[in-house]
């Protein structure tokens, strides 16, 4: 799980955040200011300062926030000068938008605030559908509004150009001020409270907030066009109101509440895709007639709130269709002020200790939770305060501590680590002791002790003491280093932060913009102590929506950790402390040593227990693929034995009965190819594969009657197989990776002459062994770099482990192994037919489709009957309409046609007697395996250089380039096989989203645009990793490619209607090539190696017995003068979905000749 | 960098060279030959003697012949401690092989038990391991198991198949991923300079303030004499499996590791040797 961060705000009017993984709140990076609230989202958190105006904070991302202008240049053609600027007078303006209607002159588009800045300047578009105009961008026509073609006619009379710009969101990680909705006619209305949510509204990726704001008259507002690309919005809108609101909540969905000054809850109704406003308001009494509701907060499906004696409650009840719940339900504890954050979770600040609390145990089932846990974390400050306050803090002690929170683990050894914690212990106490102490008789003397707490009278005291308190609303007290409200027994009204007092110069500290390293230069051991208070931060404020707690996860929140228990460190690639500790080496050597010294003179004696074969029998199922068709109880046995020379081998037995004839069939472990594991709706099953089973398409299925049972299963076979043939242990860096369609990773050790010229091993003798894990795609270098794709587009990295998912113990390394998850969709079609009496209505024609089916038609589908693929997958979403099927759809999701199956438009036509529409419900699954997440940003594709195993240029870090879900082209930094994640993305700008990238053995890096066409990057090299232009290259004619493959030399691409095309042409010079040349049909997925081997995923081969889809075929023939090849070789197939040799660099050694040869004079020379 | 798999492994196939000799008051029809063997350290002296029983039989009469018995230097070996354990505690700092003497008459009633059968030595074996499930996970796992399991991993022993042993043995070393370690550590304490056979208390994997307990933290607890002294010469050796973990070891991590197949920790505190 990707670390995500909790918002606070302290008493203080200081901004923290509390990383999911961290060990202390961190001061907002920008934090020249005093906030009272701040609303997150996952990438954003907006906050209202204490000049009770709006400020949004965009959180940094590899990937900037980028908005494209456009500006059409039009001419007209005269007889006199050809093609000018003079128009007719009726025409469209010389610059304009694309309809024409607007001026836009070049210098007149303004960016739309101080937030943003110009990427560069403006330029020419030259693609033109696809094709490159090669005319300067200019596109032709008889007239405007036409259709423009790419050529000049005798005809075209006029023609336009289109310019492009980009702008980029410039204020990231800092506080950008929104501008107010005061009109200057009327008198300011300043901002009271704010809430950001509705980011679940839509499916749609444009990341679309809501933004809702209270202002201190009670109005309430709403920010228009708040999304991903303009994240400041665009106005606030006024929102009627029954009476004046004193807050408001709205949640990650549709759940809109307000409180209003009397004590009652607003609901807001009608929250849509289409009205994310809302259209009305109901109200909610509150629980008791004598308290109000004072606070509340709504999550997806709940409602928490806190009124005015600070008792919590809990809604019971609320949904999308009943956004107002039903009931109220105390909750124990009493807080000033409750939170639902993402998932539901809930945060609360305590009432009488001003602590943060975690509602623990809070699940889908049990949204109410279970109890309030204090998060005791202390601040990153006060960690450096106490040291420096103890004056004993020496270099080595805080070094120390930053090691442990940033998790880098790089601790020497455990007994260091450890002894020093202890060390350090005692001291943290005692400046706490003593400020206690020199506190107690101010307490003692201050006018309401009764409270109990002390360092809050204090603070007050002092405040008045030094006659520096402003009267200007009685609870509210300037201090020194900020500002505070009097904290107990005050409405949350109050807690309101008055415009920052310019602090005394020997306070500059005050403002704690620093890093704690740099703090400890600014607290002098003197000036701290008054200030005793700080050691237990008090809250104000605490915001959870940026913060993914899974439920059930663990937190790190509620202990102050310390030492190296294996539960702290960090999930980090690098080496963990318990695999370096001395401890752990002493065993190895000293096991290693005993081994020597009872048996190495001592191996002739006879060994006591002699080994004899073993016997693991059971009944597992087995499909009779002859009459009668159908599963069949089976006895299976497997026998294992060990050979003479120490070798193990196996034999599986299967004993059947058909026809009331006892049979069996047996298969030799040692030549089984690949055990795959078959789950569907129902079955438990795997399928057994041997070369001559490959070729037929014919496996051995057998079926468990538990998951358990066929894990079991599963993994003896897969070991026995593994033993018989010598693979144990981590795959090595040139391992080719597969995937299937059911998304289980596969992994065969090539052998040297698998890539040989002459006797070439078939490659449907290749071992595979399954990968715990769950990806789409997978791609591999030959340095051991392995990263992988799931299907929610989370990045995944190769840890170096073996094992996990159903592969336990024996068949699993120790470490590196770490929970993974995946959520997918599954889609379902609504159709209805139109007749003249009542419309369109779900009663269908005889001949038609099932009303609710699949994407063919052909299969029934109903919402309640369609279950997850598997028994592996979890529903986690209800069904919800997906509007974002191609095509386009209508309002309410619907797509019409003029008949099933045709084409589908996304608005209603005469001619149109038939609609459907897509539902899709979301499902997950939790597995395991040798993989660590890359967060943040989720990918699309992913490439990785292809080298050669010559140590020759592995000084530089390994190129790995990225296309993101969005469409953004991305180029990692820092990858090494010490740190195979690498550290951040560069982002390489585009006109257009992408979809497929690949790079090169000699930094040829190419890439798919969505419209199609192919793109070559220009000047990529290890120090200019990302390149510097993109060179446009036009698709095979009629085709749309869909993905790109660059080996050492040669580049393949495929299209989207599975055909196989060689660029031709490539020379040094002139890298971009001259023309596609089409290879082959029937693609489904392509691979270039290091050899530039071609190897695809078939659509469709032909077995002598069955056919099978998705099948793992090599080119063959192929060589320096015939890159091409001649034909395919066919591998392991049924369900495969991706391959990646680009790792295998192994060749066999006769044939090193041939790729000097190959390089030699070859097309390019890197 | 080596697996920590591979530490079980080498656990496993420990072995013990020894060199089995006939009691010299045994009457014999002609001259015993000492027999050889390596003993795997983690099975039990009764059943992998098998061969050394006809070896010596061949030369003795019928009547002669009663149970088997086991002594080294004078101490009758206890079948019901593993053989590493036997071998650490009494005869780890002496010269290999280990010289065990064969003795099939005046079985020494006070201080072994009877081993009639390999049921026997199946039955301790059995009870050892639900004991120590007792302690890891209140028996939850092991009873969990189906017979077969149970079976299997007896099998697995007996016919000394690491694989078979450790498909089911696994699930008696797993842990809820909530907590750091099992429940109490299965462990036992032996020393040769006490009366008392061996020391067995709760212990947790875990300290109250998180911290992983450590074998140090143990025997400071259960057995302070093992420990040497800040300023003292060192006078015990701590052996588990022959060899001397250091005092910071996790204590889970042995646990998980370095315990017999009766998923217990024999830790032996034998005198440091003074050569």
């Amino acid at each position: 799980m990707p670390t995500s961060v909790l918002w606070a705000v302290d008493l203080f009017g200081r901004v923290y955040t509390l990383s999911t993984a961290g060990q202390y709140w961190e001061l907002c990076k920008d934090a020249q200011m005093e906030f009272k609230r701040v609303s997150a989202a996952t990438r954003c958190c907006w906050g209202i300062a204490c000049d009770n105006q709006v400020y949004l904070y965009v959180c940094a991302s590899d990937v900037p926030i980028r908005c494209r202008e456009e500006a059409y240049e039009n001419q007209r053609w005269n007889p006199m000068g050809g093609f000018c600027e003079k128009l007719l007078p009726s025409d469209r303006w010389p610059w304009s938008d694309v309809s024409g209607l607007q001026h836009r002159p070049l210098d007149g588009v303004a960016l739309p605030s101080p937030h943003w800045e110009w990427e560069s300047d403006w330029y020419v578009d030259e693609n033109f559908g696809g094709e490159p105009t090669e005319k300067g961008g200019w596109t032709y026509a008889i007239d405007f509004p036409a259709t423009y073609t790419r050529d000049s006619k005798w005809n075209s009379c006029v023609r336009r150009r289109k310019w492009i710009r980009y702008r980029r969101y410039k204020t990231r990680d800092s506080w950008a001020k929104i501008p107010s909705k005061d009109d200057p006619k009327e008198l300011p209305d300043p901002f009271n409270d704010l809430s950001v949510g509705g980011w679940e509204i839509t499916e749609e990726p444009v990341g679309r907030l809501s933004v809702w704001a209270v202002s201190l008259q009670g109005k309430v507002w709403y920010r228009e066009d708040v999304s991903h690309p303009n994240p400041e919005g665009s106005s606030w809108s006024l929102m009627e109101t029954p009476r004046e609101v004193a807050q408001i909540s709205c949640g990650p969905h549709d759940l809109v509440w307000a409180t209003l000054w009397e004590g009652q809850a607003l609901v807001r109704e009608g929250i849509n895709r289409n009205n994310p406003k809302g259209s009305s308001w109901s109200i909610v009494e509150p629980p008791g007639s004598e308290n109000g509701i004072m606070q509340v907060s709504v999550g997806i499906s709940v409602v928490w709130a806190v009124t005015k004696d600070h008792k919590v409650w809990f809604r019971r009840g609320v949904n999308s269709h009943n956004p107002c719940g039903t009931s109220w339900i105390e909750m124990v504890g009493e807080m000033i002020m409750v939170n639902v954050g993402l998932n539901d979770q809930v945060w609360g600040i305590g009432n009488e200790d001003r602590t943060v609390y975690f509602r623990q145990g809070v699940t889908p089932s049990e949204l109410s939770g279970k109890t309030w846990k204090a998060i005791v974390m202390s601040r990153e400050s006060d960690r450096s305060y106490s040291g420096s306050s103890s004056s004993l803090l020496s270099a080595g002690c805080f070094f120390g501590d930053e090691v442990r929170g940033s998790g880098t683990e790089s601790a020497p050894s455990d007994t260091d680590a450890s002894s020093e914690v202890e060390r350090r212990c005692p001291e943290q106490l005692l400046p706490e002791e003593s400020l206690d102490n020199s506190q107690n008789p101010k307490g003692s003397s201050s006018p309401d002790p009764g409270t109990g707490r002390t360092s809050e009278c204090t603070m007050e005291n002092t405040c008045l003491a030094e006659g520096k308190g402003k009267a200007s609303e009685a609870s509210c007290l300037d201090e020194r280093s900020g500002h505070t409200s009097t904290p107990v027994e005050l409405p949350w009204t109050n807690i309101d932060l008055k415009e920052p007092k310019k602090v005394p110069s020997n306070s500059a500290a005050g403002l704690p913009g620093t890093t704690g390293l740099s703090s400890l230069g600014f607290f002098p051991l003197g000036m701290e102590e008054p200030y005793g208070a700080d050691d237990h931060p008090l809250w104000a404020w605490v915001s959870g929506g940026g913060c993914a707690v899974e439920a059930g996860s663990m937190l790190k929140w509620f202990t102050v950790q310390s030492g190296l228990s294996p539960s702290v460190q960090m999930l980090s690639l690098s080496i963990t402390p318990a695999q370096t500790a001395t401890w752990r080496k002493q065993i190895f050597q000293q096991l290693t040593e005993r081994t020597k010294r009872e048996l190495e003179n001592f191996r002739h004696y006879e060994q006591a227990v002699e080994q004899s074969v073993w016997v693991k029998t059971g009944t597992l199922q087995w499909w009779c693929d002859w009459k009668p068709h159908k599963w069949v109880d089976v006895r299976v046995a497997l026998e294992q034995f060990t050979g003479h020379d120490g070798a193990r081998d196996s034999i599986l037995f299967i004993y059947y009965v058909v026809h009331e004839e006892k049979k069996y069939l047996h298969v030799f472990l040692n030549e089984v190819t690949v055990l795959v594991p078959v789950l569907n709706e129902a079955k438990h099953s795997f399928a057994l594969y041997t070369p001559e089973r490959t070729r037929q398409r014919w496996p051995v299925r057998l079926a468990a009657t538990t998951e358990q049972d066929m894990n079991d299963w599963l993994a003896l076979l897969s070991l026995s197989c593994c033993e018989s043939r010598k693979v144990h242990g981590r795959p090595s860096p040139q391992a080719i990776w597969s995937v299937t369609c059911k998304g289980d990773i596969f992994v065969s050790e090539p052998s040297p002459d698998l890539e040989a010229r002459e006797h070439l091993l078939p490659c449907d003798q290749m071992f595979w062994r399954q990968m715990g894990g769950h990806l789409r795609i997978i791609e591999a270098n030959s340095r051991g770099v392995v990263w992988g794709i799931g299907y929610d587009h989370t990045a995944w990295v190769y840890t170096g482990g073996y094992g996990g998912g159903c592969f336990q113990g024996l068949s699993s390394s120790t470490s590196n192994i770490y929970p993974q998850s995946d959520v997918k969709s599954v889609y379902i079609y609504e159709n209805q037919r139109w007749n003249p009496v009542t419309g369109y209505t779900s009663r269908g024609l005889p001949t038609d489709r099932y009303m609710w089916s699949d994407a063919t038609g052909l299969q029934e589908c109903t919402k309640a009957s369609t279950k997850p693929p598997s028994l592996q997958w979890a529903w986690v979403s209800d069904w919800y309409v997906d509007f974002s099927v191609p095509g386009g759809t209508d309002q309410e999701g619907w797509q019409y046609a003029s008949d099933f199956p045709a084409s589908y438009h996304g608005y209603k036509t005469m001619k149109d007697f038939v609609r459907r529409r897509c539902w899709a419900r979301k499902c997950k699954l939790v597995t395991s395996g040798p993989w660590l997440e890359v967060a943040p940003i989720a990918l699309s594709d992913v490439s990785i250089i292809p080298e050669s195993l010559d140590t020759e240029g592995r000084e530089h870090s390994i190129a790995l380039w990225a296309v993101s879900d969005k469409g953004d082209v991305l180029c990692r930094l820092g990858i090494s096989e010490l740190n195979p994640a690498g550290s951040s993305w560069l982002h390489v700008g585009t006109d257009q989203p992408f979809t497929s990238v690949s790079i090169g053995a000699c930094y040829q890096v190419w890439a798919v645009a969505k419209d199609g066409s192919a793109f070559y990057r220009g000047s990529v090299s290890p120090s200019q990793p990302a390149g510097d232009c993109w060179y446009h290259i036009p698709s095979p004619p009629k085709q749309k490619l869909r993905q790109v493959s660059v080996g050492q030399t040669s580049v393949y691409a495929l299209d989207e209607n599975g055909n196989l095309w060689y660029r031709a042409g490539i020379t040094p010079s002139y890298p971009q090539g001259s023309s596609w040349e089409h290879v082959s049909n029937n693609v489904r997925r392509v691979s270039v190696g290091p050899l530039d081997q071609v190897w695809v995923i078939a659509n469709k081969v032909q077995g002598s017995h069955s056919l099978s889809r998705g099948t793992v075929c090599r080119r063959t023939g192929v060589q320096p003068r015939e890159p091409k090849g001649q034909g395919w070789d066919y591998g392991i197939g049924g369900g495969w979905d991706h391959i990646s040799v680009r790792a295998n660099a192994t060749m066999a050694l006769r044939n090193m000749s041939w790729e000097q040869e190959a390089h030699g004079p070859g097309p390019v020379c890197c | 960098m080596s697996d920590d798999k591979d530490v079980l492994r080498d656990v496993w196939f420990g072995r013990i060279p020894t060199c089995f000799t006939l009691y010299q008051d045994e009457i014999t029809e002609r001259e015993a030959e000492p027999y050889y063997l390596l003993l795997p350290r983690v099975s039990y002296l009764t059943l992998v003697t098998d061969k050394v029983k006809k070896h010596f039989q061949k030369v003795m009469r019928q009547e002669d012949v009663s149970e088997i018995w086991f002594e080294y230097e004078g101490t009758p070996l206890k079948w019901h401690y593993p053989i590493g354990l036997l071998f650490d505690l009494l005869a780890s700092s002496s010269t290999l092989p280990w010289n065990i003497t064969v003795h099939f008459k005046s079985f020494p009633e006070k201080d072994l038990l009877h081993c009639p059968s390999k049921d026997a030595i199946e039955a301790h074996f059995m009870s050892c391991m639900k004991e120590a499930d007792a302690l890891k996970h209140k028996s939850q796992v092991i009873n969990e198991m189906q017979k077969k399991d149970h079976k299997q991993l007896w099998m697995g022993l007996q016919n000394d198949r690491f694989d078979q042993f450790w498909a089911i043995n696994r699930k008696l070393m797993e842990y809820p991923p909530e907590e750091n370690g099992f429940r109490y550590i299965p462990f036992r304490i032996y020393q040769t300079t006490t009366e008392r056979p061996f020391i067995q208390k709760l212990f947790r994997p875990v300290a109250a303030d998180g911290q992983l307990h450590t074998l140090g933290d143990l025997l400071r607890e259960v057995c302070p004499s093992a420990i040497t002294p800040e300023d003292g010469e060192k006078k015990n050796q701590v052996m588990i499996h022959g060899i001397e973990p250091m005092l910071e070891t996790p204590l889970q991590w042995l646990s998980e590791h370095l315990s017999y197949p009766d998923n217990f920790l024999h830790i032996s505190v034998v005198p440091q040797p003074t050569d």
